[in-house]
Order: structure tokens, then sequence, then C-alpha cells
């Protein structure tokens, strides 16, 4: 079918999000201004206004009443979705640039880069089931090694007994979430060589997809960080993807934006690529981005996706039924 | 150290021995040279200071032998003689000078020693000035002071060389044994050199051997394959040998070696390194040795500045116009050329000098080259006096000389001269300057080399003024193919040097219009060709037949660089390398453009296919395997089939286990959700579900009141 192409971001798109029931696309961007669509046909239904910065990620509670955001303007902010209010503000003094809720949405992990004289950081903060009751504190923060590199991506492990994270150090680790201890980093041999840019977790959440600009993925196990498939491409890759249905990932990436206007416009592989989750083998690709994809995400019912690009588009592909018969 | 004395031990013995200390200069002992009554010195840096002094203390002196011999009146006059000549080549040291006198006859003896400020100055002096004439029988007999050392070392009596047993040499074309039949390749990516086999059946390339930073800069094979060269700072080196491991057979030294070239027969190596001078007025200075490539023995080295060697540029690799000597004679390396200012100088490679001692001059030559297989020299004169004296092409037959066959041509602007791979026709491209002068327009003039007379063709492109991109021969055939036309969609004509009635024309086979294409690419088997359009056009190929003059494949590589057949034209390699960031890595294709194998690499520089040495069979020998094909084709359809079956058979083999894995990973992640499920439920506040099914559907009708306003309606 014909993708959908939403436009309602001013700047290049950096998150995507489908809510549980896969009714509802949460969209993040360069510009200060979540929103959030009708995963079905694409309309918009709202904005969350309140940011002034850049929004590098958010997450969506089980439920889908609350949203949170991490921003660059130094804050992740909790949202009512229904409503677009702003319920409660956690203030940082570095950009903010991995959120999540934990099984159960009463604890969200929030990661921060370093700025100024301050490392990269990785907070849990508790959130309350009442407003009113919500405080700002940390109950834990993790310092991590190599703190003047980025952290991209910090996620839950199975019942929120561990924290896995990931960024520029190329490093996979994973922590205790109780007591803040390293409990295991990934083999150097066969870990990412350059800056990991995404994660993203099984639908289970017992296994978990890196991506990074070594031109590569990886999938691995969340209880042993065993390292299971890698996928090759031919570019970097900046956003990654599981078909909860199928045994598909999809990767996304593409040249540097620097580079994009020395080449011709078929050099900069701006296309998500369909990979055999088990094979390791290439199924196809699809094009249509005018710059890097930037951020992928899978409908729960595995029967769409949407890519979120540099050139500030959404593109939303409803699976033909010949997606579904792909032998390969 | 257990002789140190200590003083004490010192002032009792000069007691004992009636010396007294206090007025005995100790600095005034000179110990005879080289004896130290065995006390060790504890200054271990003294000795090595002496030795290093004495290197390059006496490394930039020479003597220069073969003098007038002069009473000591005339002394003066001849030590300005010899100054003035060799101060021009360098500075000479302050008291750098020395020529001694006989004591008893107050004459010279003969010859004098000079200093240099520089052991490259010295160098460049000996060189340039040994077997100058003074006069008639004064001629200098140059050499480095140091090497006197060495030359009197050589002992009077001449000792038989030991004869060694003869051990046999490994097999070191082994490579071509191999059972399937397939070529070797070699590929740079990165820091690592990797051989492999190009495996066409499997579809993959099957490794060979591989090395991290085996080169410096780049390697290169031999033109038969026997060898493959590294380039190293302290020289050049080839490796190869009966196993896969690539043995280093041998080392050439030449220190900063920058290019290296083989002679066709590969028995000759020549190597090139330019040096920065020591002084930057000086310009820079150029050595290139020639290696027998077995022995490792330098045959013959030539030293000089870039213009010697009419490379010009300011010495760096670029502006080299490499290869400087030009191998002729075919195979047997019996020749090889350079071209000088007006001249050509031809050595010969058994005594490697100089054929008839001297160069054939020709007055402003500006290019030539060697016929692939005979030792026939084409050059190339341009206009002189403002075109009183008409350009001109000749062919010169060596060691005669003799000049077989020229051309003279008019208002030309420049020449490109192309020989067919088996020598049998010259084509030489002219530019030549339209009435006004303002433009050019081209045509060719072809010759015939084996025939009578040489007969020479004008050939001219159906429009004069269309631009020539691309000129290829037919390797090994008689058909030659043109880019001609504008950019970015210029025509490909194609042309035979035979006719079907009359062999001695030439005439078009077709012309193909409008293709996207800046490169052609002939199969070393001929026929086939590749019509490519690389770098600028993205990569665009074209694999066309000429014999049924029919396109069996458009296809592309996007951004390829540059295109390489293997050598039995079965299979062809392109290749995107790093002058691009993206993409790198290389494609093997069939001949007829079927895609076999893809692989990238990052930093990808470099991909050459091993060449074989020429075939054993006549052309006759092979018309008849290629009229009884099918006979010889059924066997290796059988193989191809068994490899087929064997491979699909294992591809299964490697899915169903892929599959049993990951089947074993689900379940694995299957049992462990079961077990966590309760506590999950407890994080959840006891919200039972997992799965979307256990939702309860519940319709729920909400009413809202979207506004109430009260209207008085009218009566």
């Amino acid at each position: 079918m014909r993708p959908i192409l939403m436009k309602g971001h001013e700047r290049p798109l950096t998150f995507l999000k489908y809510n549980r029931d896969g009714d509802l696309l949460f969209s993040c961007a360069k510009d200060h201004t979540p929103n959030v669509w009708f995963a079905d046909n694409g309309e918009r239904l709202g904005t969350y206004r309140g940011h002034n910065g850049a929004v590098w990620c958010c997450d969506v509670s089980r439920d889908s009443s609350r949203l949170i955001t991490g921003s660059a303007d130094q804050s992740a902010k909790l949202w009512d979705v229904q409503s677009g209010q702003q319920v409660f503000t956690f203030n940082f003094d570095s950009p903010t640039r991995s959120v999540e809720f934990s099984v159960g949405d009463k604890l969200a992990v929030i990661t921060t880069d370093p700025f100024m004289e301050l490392t990269s950081a990785i907070h849990v903060k508790r959130i309350a089931g009442d407003p009113a009751d919500q405080t700002a504190e940390s109950i834990l923060t993790l310092k991590v090694p190599q703190g003047r590199m980025k952290i991209n991506r910090a996620v839950w492990g199975p019942l929120n007994s561990t924290i896995i994270s990931a960024g520029e150090d190329a490093i996979i680790r994973i922590w205790d979430s109780e007591t803040g201890k390293l409990l295991q980093e990934n083999q150097k041999e066969e870990g990412h060589t350059k800056t990991i840019t995404s994660l993203v977790k099984s639908p289970d959440g017992s296994h978990f997809l890196t991506g990074s600009l070594d031109k590569s993925a990886k999938l691995w196990d969340t209880r042993t960080l065993t390292l299971i498939k890698t996928y090759r491409t031919e570019s970097p890759v900046n956003a990654v993807a599981m078909s909860p249905l199928l045994n598909h990932v999809v990767l996304g990436g593409g040249q540097d934006a620097i580079n994009v206007t020395t080449t011709d416009h078929r050099a900069g592989k701006f296309e998500a690529k369909f990979y055999d989750k088990i094979l390791q083998e290439e199924i196809g690709g699809v094009k249509g981005h005018f710059g890097p994809i930037n951020a992928l995400a899978f409908n729960p019912d595995g029967k769409s996706f949407s890519s979120g690009g540099e050139d500030g588009y959404i593109r939303l592909h409803h699976f033909d039924h010949d997606y579904f018969n792909i032998k390969i | 150290m257990a002789d140190v004395m200590v003083m004490n031990d010192i002032e009792a013995t000069a007691a004992s021995l009636g010396i007294d200390l206090a007025r005995l200069d100790l600095d005034s002992i000179r110990l005879p040279h080289g004896e130290t009554f065995g006390i060790p010195s504890d200054d271990e840096d003294i000795g090595h200071d002496v030795n290093s002094e004495m290197e390059s203390g006496f490394g930039n002196i020479i003597v220069v032998d073969n003098l007038p011999v002069v009473p000591i009146e005339k002394f003066e006059k001849l030590e300005n003689v010899i100054r003035k000549i060799y101060s021009q080549l360098g500075v000479i040291k302050e008291d750098g000078f020395w020529m001694p006198l006989e004591p008893e006859t107050q004459k010279t003896m003969g010859y004098c020693f000079i200093e240099f400020n520089t052991p490259q100055e010295a160098e460049l002096a000996r060189e340039k000035t040994h077997g100058y004439k003074l006069d008639r029988s004064h001629i200098f007999a140059v050499s480095m002071f140091d090497d006197f050392d060495r030359f009197m070392k050589v002992p009077d009596q001449w000792a038989p060389p030991e004869t060694k047993p003869y051990t046999p040499g490994e097999n070191l074309q082994n490579w071509l044994t191999d059972l399937k039949g397939r070529d070797q390749f070699v590929i740079r990516a990165g820091n690592d050199t990797e051989v492999y086999w190009n495996d066409a059946r499997q579809l993959k390339p099957d490794f060979v051997y591989k090395r991290q930073y085996w080169t410096e800069s780049f390697v290169q094979w031999s033109p038969l394959g026997t060898y493959l060269a590294t380039v190293h700072r302290q020289g050049a080196a080839v490796w190869g040998g009966a196993t896969s491991e690539f043995k280093r057979l041998m080392r050439y030294a030449h220190p900063q070696v920058r290019l290296i070239d083989f002679s066709p027969g590969e028995k000759y190596l020549v190597t090139y390194s330019s040096h920065e001078a020591s002084n930057p007025r000086d310009t820079n200075r150029v050595v290139i040795d020639i290696f027998d490539v077995r022995t490792g023995k330098v045959m013959r080295d030539f030293k000089g500045t870039p213009d010697d060697f009419a490379i010009g540029g300011t010495g760096g690799v670029s502006g080299v116009s490499w290869p400087v000597f030009k191998w002729g004679g075919g195979k047997d390396d019996k020749y090889f050329a350079r071209m000088g200012k007006s001249a050509i100088s031809v050595y010969e490679t058994e005594t490697f000098s100089l054929v008839d001692k001297k160069s054939i001059k020709v007055e402003n030559v500006m290019d030539f080259s060697w016929s692939p297989t005979d030792s026939i020299l084409a050059l190339f004169v341009p206009e002189l006096g403002g075109g009183n004296q008409p350009a001109r092409v000749s062919l010169i037959q060596i060691p005669s000389k003799e000049e077989l066959r020229q051309k003279n041509l008019f208002s030309v602007s420049d020449c490109k001269m192309y020989w067919q791979s088996n020598g049998e026709y010259l084509a030489v491209k002219v530019d030549r300057y339209t009435k006004t002068k303002k433009s050019t327009y081209t045509g060719f003039e072809l010759f015939r080399i084996k025939e009578r007379d040489i007969p020479i063709e004008v050939l001219e492109l159906e429009n004069k003024n269309d631009k020539i991109i691309a000129f290829a021969w037919e390797p090994k055939g008689h058909r030659f193919a043109i880019i001609h036309g504008d950019t970015p969609r210029p025509d490909i004509s194609f042309y035979s040097m035979r006719t079907a009635h009359n062999t001695g024309r030439v005439s078009k086979l077709i012309t193909l219009k409008g293709k996207q294409a800046n490169a052609l690419s002939w199969s070393p088997s001929g026929r086939f060709i590749i019509l490519a359009g690389l770098k600028g056009l993205n990569g665009q190929l074209e694999f066309y037949n000429v014999d049924e003059q029919e396109t069996m494949a458009t296809t592309e590589h996007f951004m390829a660089t540059d295109i390489e057949w293997d050598p039995t034209g079965r299979y062809v390699a392109t290749a995107v390398t790093s002058v691009h960031e993206m993409e790198n890595g290389y494609i093997i294709w069939t001949f007829n453009g079927k895609l076999l194998y893809r692989v990238l690499k990052d930093h990808f520089f470099q991909f050459l296919w091993r060449p074989r040495p020429a075939s054993f069979l006549t052309p006759e020998q092979e018309e008849e395997i290629a009229k009884n094909l099918k006979k010889y084709s059924k066997r290796y359809e059988l193989e191809d089939n068994d490899v087929e079956k064997q491979l699909s058979e294992q591809e299964r083999a490697k899915r169903r286990e892929l599959k049993e894995e990951w089947e074993k990973w689900v379940a694995e992640w299957k049992r462990l959700y079961e077990e966590e499920k309760m506590d999950r439920q407890r994080l959840r506040d006891g919200e039972a579900s997992d799965e979307e099914e256990e939702y309860e559907a519940r319709e729920v009708e909400v009413e809202e009141v979207v506004s109430t306003q009260e209207e008085v309606l009218s009566e």
C-alpha cells in the first residue's frame, strides 16, 4: 500500500513509539513538540506543548494514560495522554536522552547526557499513581564509566530487576536496578565497534536488538547478554525495529546528513531494510525518505510500521498481503 | 670492572715507581690507539661516538685519481682547476681539499682528496666526474674514500667459489594447478591484504591468505602471476610459492621506494625512488634500480635529477610518467628504453648497456611505445618550426635502428598510440587543429605491422567533430571500439580491420547510439566487452557481445570505479574503491553480466586478479576446443550440477540448523516468561493479563453534553 506521509514536524524526527493497543503513534522530533497520531490513518490527534528543546525520546504507559518525554531542555516531562496537559516535570542539569517506563509503570529510567562538567548518568524515578503525590527525587542514580560518552538508550530488563544501557562507547552494560551495581558488559570481540544509536526490546523483553554506526545491528539475549545474531548493512544504522508478528527485523539509517549533498540521492541508502531475523539475510527495502532514517517502530499487531526521517516526515506503511507470504 | 683502580692504589703505585703524581700532567698522556691496558672505559658512549664519526666523517670524502703530476709551482693552478670542477657539484668543506706532494720530488702524486659537506654531494660528485676527461691522457678515476677499505680487503689470491649442491626450488606456479581451474585475486582493504580464490560455483570468495600491514603502499602481481610484489620503506619484496602461505621469495633493497614495475617476462624489476634534496636549491634526486627478480641482484642503477628522466613534476610520485623504462621485445625482456631530451635510449639486457653504445637521436621526441610482441618502437615527434617541419610518427626496428615506416602529419596538436595486444596493428589517434586553429578534431592512422611494407590507413569518424572519449583494441583480435560524441550520452562504434572480401580495409561494424559510457573494457579473450559509465556516471554497465552485436545484460554497480576482467575472461570484477566513502567493495559477475556475489569492505583500495602465463595451446588447438565445446562442457556441467546439489543441500542444512538454534532460544524465553508471570502480575498490581486476548471487551456508552443553548422560537 502507498505509505501515508505524516507531516507534522518541522525538524528531523528522533523517536517513534506505538502504544500497547497499537491505535496511537507518538512521535518526537527536534522541534519542541511531540505529536500523537492515529496509527490507522495517520491523522494527527494532538500535540504536547511545553518543552523548550529537541525531544529525544518518549514512552507511553501500558494503559495509554501517561506519556513521558525526554528533551534537550534538560527536563523530562510526564503528560496526560488524553488532555495533552503536563502532569509533572523532572528537571536535570543536562539534556535527557532516553526515557522508559518499567513493567507496571511505577518506575521510569531516564538518562542524561554529559554536559559541562557533568558526566552522563542513568536516573531511576518513581512514578506515582496519583500525580499529586509525584516527587522529583531519584531512587537511584547510576554513574557510568566513560562518562564523557553519551548513553543513547537505557531500558528495563526482565521484571525491572536490571537496566540495560548502550551508547557512544559501543558497549552494552547491564546494571542491577536495585543496587546500581554493574553486572555485565558485552564481550569486546563480538560487540559493536562504533556508537550504538538505538536499542529495542522484543515484546516479551527476552531479547533486544541494537543498531550501530558500525553498519551493523546485533541481536542479544537480555538475561545473559549473549550475542545471537548480527545483521550487516551498507550504511550506518540509526534506528532498528523488530516485527512482533514475523521473524523480521528492520534497519534504518543512511549516510551522515553532512555528506548527503555531495553524492547522488541513491548513494545515501535512506532505505528501511528488512532482514530475516533467523537467517540474517536481507529480504527487501522500503525507500522513500529524503534523508537518513532516525526512528523506526512496528505496530504491536505487526501489520504496519512507521519510519521517521531526518527530512522531518513520518511515513506510515501498512503491509500488503504479499508481505506476509514472503519466503526466502 | 675488577680492575678499576682506586685513587689510593694509584698513589701507592706511583710512589713505588718513583713518580710524583702532583707534577704529572695526566691529560698529556696519550695511550696508543686501540690500547686500553686492560682498563675498560666506563663511558660506553665514547666508543660509539668515535665509530659514528668515522662513518660520517669519511663518507663525504672522495678520492680523485689520474690527475696530472705537476711540480709545486703549478700546484695552485691545478688546485683551482679541480676546485672549479667540484664546487659546481657540491660545497667543498673548508680545508676539504688535500693533494699530497711527494716529499723527494716535490711533485704531486696524481691524486687528491676532496671533502664535501654531505655524503650525498660526495656521491653525486663521484658519479658525475668518474671518467671525466681533463685532457686526453688524464681521465679521472673517482671513488668514495670509504670504498678504499673495501677494495683493500679483496684477497690477492682468487679462491674458487664453493659449488652448492642443487636444491630444487618449489613450484612457483602451483596456483595454476588448482583442480577447479579457479583464479586468484588479491584485495587490499584497511590494513589487511587478502588473497582469495574466486569460487564462482560456491558464489563466494574462498580464502587463501591474509596478512596485516603486508605492504606500505600497494601490492602488484608480476605480469605472469608468479609473484606478488609489496612495497616497503626499505625496498620491495616478492612473495609466492607452492603453498597457500605466501612466502617471501626475495627482497630488493631500495630505500624509500615509491614505484615498481616488472618487465613483461618478469625477469627484471624496476624500482623508483626520489629523495628530497638536502639543499632546497637543489633538485630532488631520483634513483632507479633494475633488479634481477630471481637473484635479487642489481643489474643496473640510474641516478640523477627528475629532469634527466623526463619525468617533470617536483620529484614526487605525481608528475612521474611511470614506467620510465618501457620494456620491448615481448616476453623475452630483451630491450628496455627510455625517452630523454631529443633522444631515445635503448638498452639491452645482456649487458645492460646502450644498444650500439649510443642513444637514438630524435629531435624533440614527445612519446614512444613498444610493440607488445616485437622489438619495434613507435615514436611521435610534434611539429617543429611553426609548421615548416611536419609532425611524424615512425616505426623503428631494434637493434638495427632501421626506420621501418614513417608518416608525416600536418597541423597536429597531439598524438596517442595504441598497440593491439598481438602487435599486429597500431592505431595512432591524431588530434588536428581545424583551419582556424581554435578547435581540434580527431582521426586515426592505422598501421598494419605484420603486412608487407606496413600499409597505413586513415580512419575518420562520420562526424569529424566528435570528441573521442575512449579507444580500445580487442585483445588478440582485429576489432576495436571507440566511444565518441558528447557526454553524457556518447555513441560507441565498433570497427574491424578486416572485411568479408578484402582483408586490407577497415570497416565499421555497428554504432550504438546514446550510451551512458565513458570506459571500454574488453574481455581478455575478446568478443565480449563492457561498456561502462564509471565514476561520474554512477557505474552503469552494459555487457555486450560484439560477435552477435547484442547486449547481453544491462546493469549497474552503483559508484563503480574499476573494472577488472579475470585473466581467462570468464568473470569480471567491478569495484568501488575508497575514492568514495560509501559502498566500498566489489562485485563478481559472469562474462555475460550475471551477478555472482558481492562483498562489502570499508576502505577498499585495490582489487587485482592474479595474471596467468600465456596458454601453451596454439590458436589451432584453441579453435579445435571451441569447436568441440559440447564434448568438453558435458563433464563440467556434471560437476556443476553436483556442486549445486551439494550447495543447496548445505544451504538447507545450514538453515535448518539456524532455525533449530533459534527455536531453542524461543523455547527458553517462553519458559522463563512463564516462570516470571506471577512476578509480572505483582508488578502490575495484580493485573493478570499479558496477552491481548485476555482483554475484556466492554462496550461503554458515554454521553457527553457538548453544549446547551436555549433559543426562543418565533410563533
